[in-house]
């Protein structure tokens, strides 16, 4: 579903990406860990175009993220074309970003209906279930200002899963919620894995990784230092690096 | 029941006394004289001429006036802030052209006095005596219109008003769209909706939250600012006030109707720009003010203090909060 080959990108003159090489098959479950500034967020930020590659290929489901290959040449995508493949790639912010001035219901269906063109009615009927599927429901008419984060946060993935997309992408989407809300967030995202959902997960949850994770990568400094089985990964690390990292955050 | 009525224990009966302001009463005191010398000056002094002020109040010229200028100010402001936005989103665009387009004008706009403006507007035909569409250059032309009968005084006033305004509001909404998070834009991108899409039920409908107050500033600072096209005589609330003094010779009592009307259109902007506000608040408070300025007005001025407990419950309840 997802395949990096030697993506790299810089900001300015710092390369933060030097080389990444991974893939993610239909229906996987990828983690991603690894110290801040690794460059991980901005993995997942290059694979529905939000940032711009410097050099390798990135495609999802085939196509390349951005751009169009004719002949040996990569053109750049106009930002219709890029819209229209972002909509179906479903991501979650480490900060919500609900949009505060709607309710649940209309950040729920404003994509659908605008974007998609679904109707209306049916957008409403949808949302509906997928409240209940993230365990808000009854909520729809609720500013996402009255909500806890991680009520917030289960409503920003019933927004993404609003667009039925076939890859989600989640970036940190526990590190700003209250301990005891990790739980219930965690929980949808484990239901989501198990219907079958490809996901692609940056995240500090170890306890997730290894039980819902099919694989675990490392990254440090631009470079997947390790990947393979999260059990593995995490009891049996075979990089200094790795184990580093691990002894400091379980 | 409050936990106080229940209680029993001796600390139930203590009194709480609130600080005492004796600055208060003698402050209320002095603006209480202040205000009744004011008053009686008004009253007794025959030059202010509360009579001819009665008269002239709802006389004809004036009350069309009075139109006029509402008129002239709620079209300027149209002009003004739909140019703003256009400029604003040109000044964010990503495209330098446009960008340093709308730099230019915000700069051209801004650095010339308004007067100026209404003036070379109004005496456009001095400079092109015709207007014509066709191509550039090579003298085809499809229709073509007198510059006088297409810039009439109001079109001239218009046009110079609204196009001063709109620099001004260009950046009072550029500030808007910057306050807006970034993470805004990119969750609505990462839903797959396109830039246009984004600004228009994304972006702009938060930044309007910043943009509302200055524009209530700019509205009102309009609605005085159109006293200014006396210069091209065109009929609006001042210019009527004046007429009568340039008849009767009498000037104070004409300016103090002038500036009645002119309190009275602020006042009803101002109550307008609550609404306004209310509206755009939607969603960024956890718990929602509720009810308009009249409502809120009312429940202001009830006698009473609603946000001090009532006078019976003003006990102190330490001390048996686990009875």
């Amino acid at each position: 579903m997802v395949r990096a080959e030697g993506v790299r990108k810089r900001f300015g003159v710092t390369e933060v990406l030097k080389g990444i090489d991974l893939e993610v098959g239909r229906g996987e479950v990828l983690c991603v860990i690894g110290p801040s500034g690794s460059g991980k967020s901005t993995l997942l930020r290059c694979i529905n175009h939000l940032e711009k590659i410097h050099g390798g290929r990135l495609s999802v489901d085939g196509e390349l993220v951005g751009y169009q290959q004719r002949g040996d040449r990569l053109y750049e995508l106009r930002e219709r074309e890029v819209a229209r493949k972002r909509a179906e790639i479903g991501m979650v912010f480490q900060h919500f970003n609900l949009f505060p001035h709607m309710t649940v219901l209309g950040n729920i269906i404003e994509a659908p209906c605008r974007v998609k063109k679904v109707a209306r009615d049916e957008a409403i009927e949808r949302a509906k279930r997928l409240l209940d599927q993230v365990g808000l429901a009854g909520r729809e008419d609720t500013y996402p200002r009255q909500l806890s984060g991680g009520q917030q946060q289960r409503v920003a993935i019933a927004r993404a899963l609003a667009m039925e997309p076939k890859l989600m992408l989640f970036d940190e989407p526990t590190s700003a919620l209250d301990p005891e809300l990790v739980g219930d967030v965690l929980d949808v995202m484990r239901d989501l894995a198990r219907s079958g959902m490809t996901m692609f997960v940056v995240t500090h949850e170890m306890g997730f990784a290894r039980e819902v994770g099919d694989k675990l990568v490392f990254m440090d400094d631009g470079v997947v230092v390790e990947a393979g089985v999260p059990r593995d990964v995490i009891a049996n690390p075979q990089h200094e690096r790795t184990r580093n990292f691990l002894s400091k955050v379980l | 029941m409050t936990a106080a009525d229940d209680s029993t224990g001796a600390a139930s009966h203590l009194k709480a006394v609130p600080v005492r302001h004796p600055g208060r009463w003698v402050a209320a005191a002095v603006i209480a004289v202040v205000v009744a010398m004011l008053i009686h000056s008004f009253l007794a002094n025959p030059l202010y001429d509360w009579g001819r002020i009665g008269r002239t109040l709802f006389a004809a010229p004036i009350l069309r006036g009075t139109l006029k200028t509402l008129e002239l100010t709620v079209l300027a402001m149209v002009v003004g802030i739909a140019g703003g936005i256009l400029l604003a989103v040109m000044r964010l665009s990503p495209n330098p052209v446009l960008s340093a387009s709308s730099a230019f004008y915000i700069w051209f706009f801004r650095g010339t006095p308004v007067l100026v403006q209404i003036v070379i507007w109004y005496n456009l035909s001095y400079l092109y005596k015709h207007i014509s569409l066709g191509l550039p250059f090579v003298h085809v032309t499809f229709v073509t219109f007198s510059t006088n009968t297409l810039i009439s005084q109001f079109g001239a006033a218009i046009l110079g008003l609204g196009l001063n305004e709109a620099a001004y509001m260009a950046e009072i909404v550029r500030a808007g769209i910057l306050s807006v998070d970034e993470g805004q834009s990119e969750a609505a991108s990462a839903l797959g909706m396109p830039s246009s899409l984004i600004m228009r039920r994304i972006v702009l409908p938060q930044a309007m939250r910043i943009i509302v107050p200055p524009t209530g500033n700019e509205t009102i600072s309009m609605l005085k600012t159109t006293s200014i096209v006396i210069y091209i005589a065109l009929p609006e609330l001042f210019t009527s006030a004046q007429n009568y003094i340039n008849t009767t010779f009498v000037s104070i009592p004409y300016f103090i109707v002038a500036c009645i009307w002119y309190l009275a259109m602020t006042s009803v902007l101002t109550i307008g720009q609550g609404y306004i506000e209310r509206y755009y608040g939607r969603g960024s408070n956890r718990n929602p003010p509720s009810g308009g300025f009249l409502e809120r007005m009312g429940r202001a001025l009830r006698f009473g203090r609603p946000w001090l407990p009532g006078r019976d419950q003003m006990v102190l309840s330490t001390g048996n909060n686990g009875d």
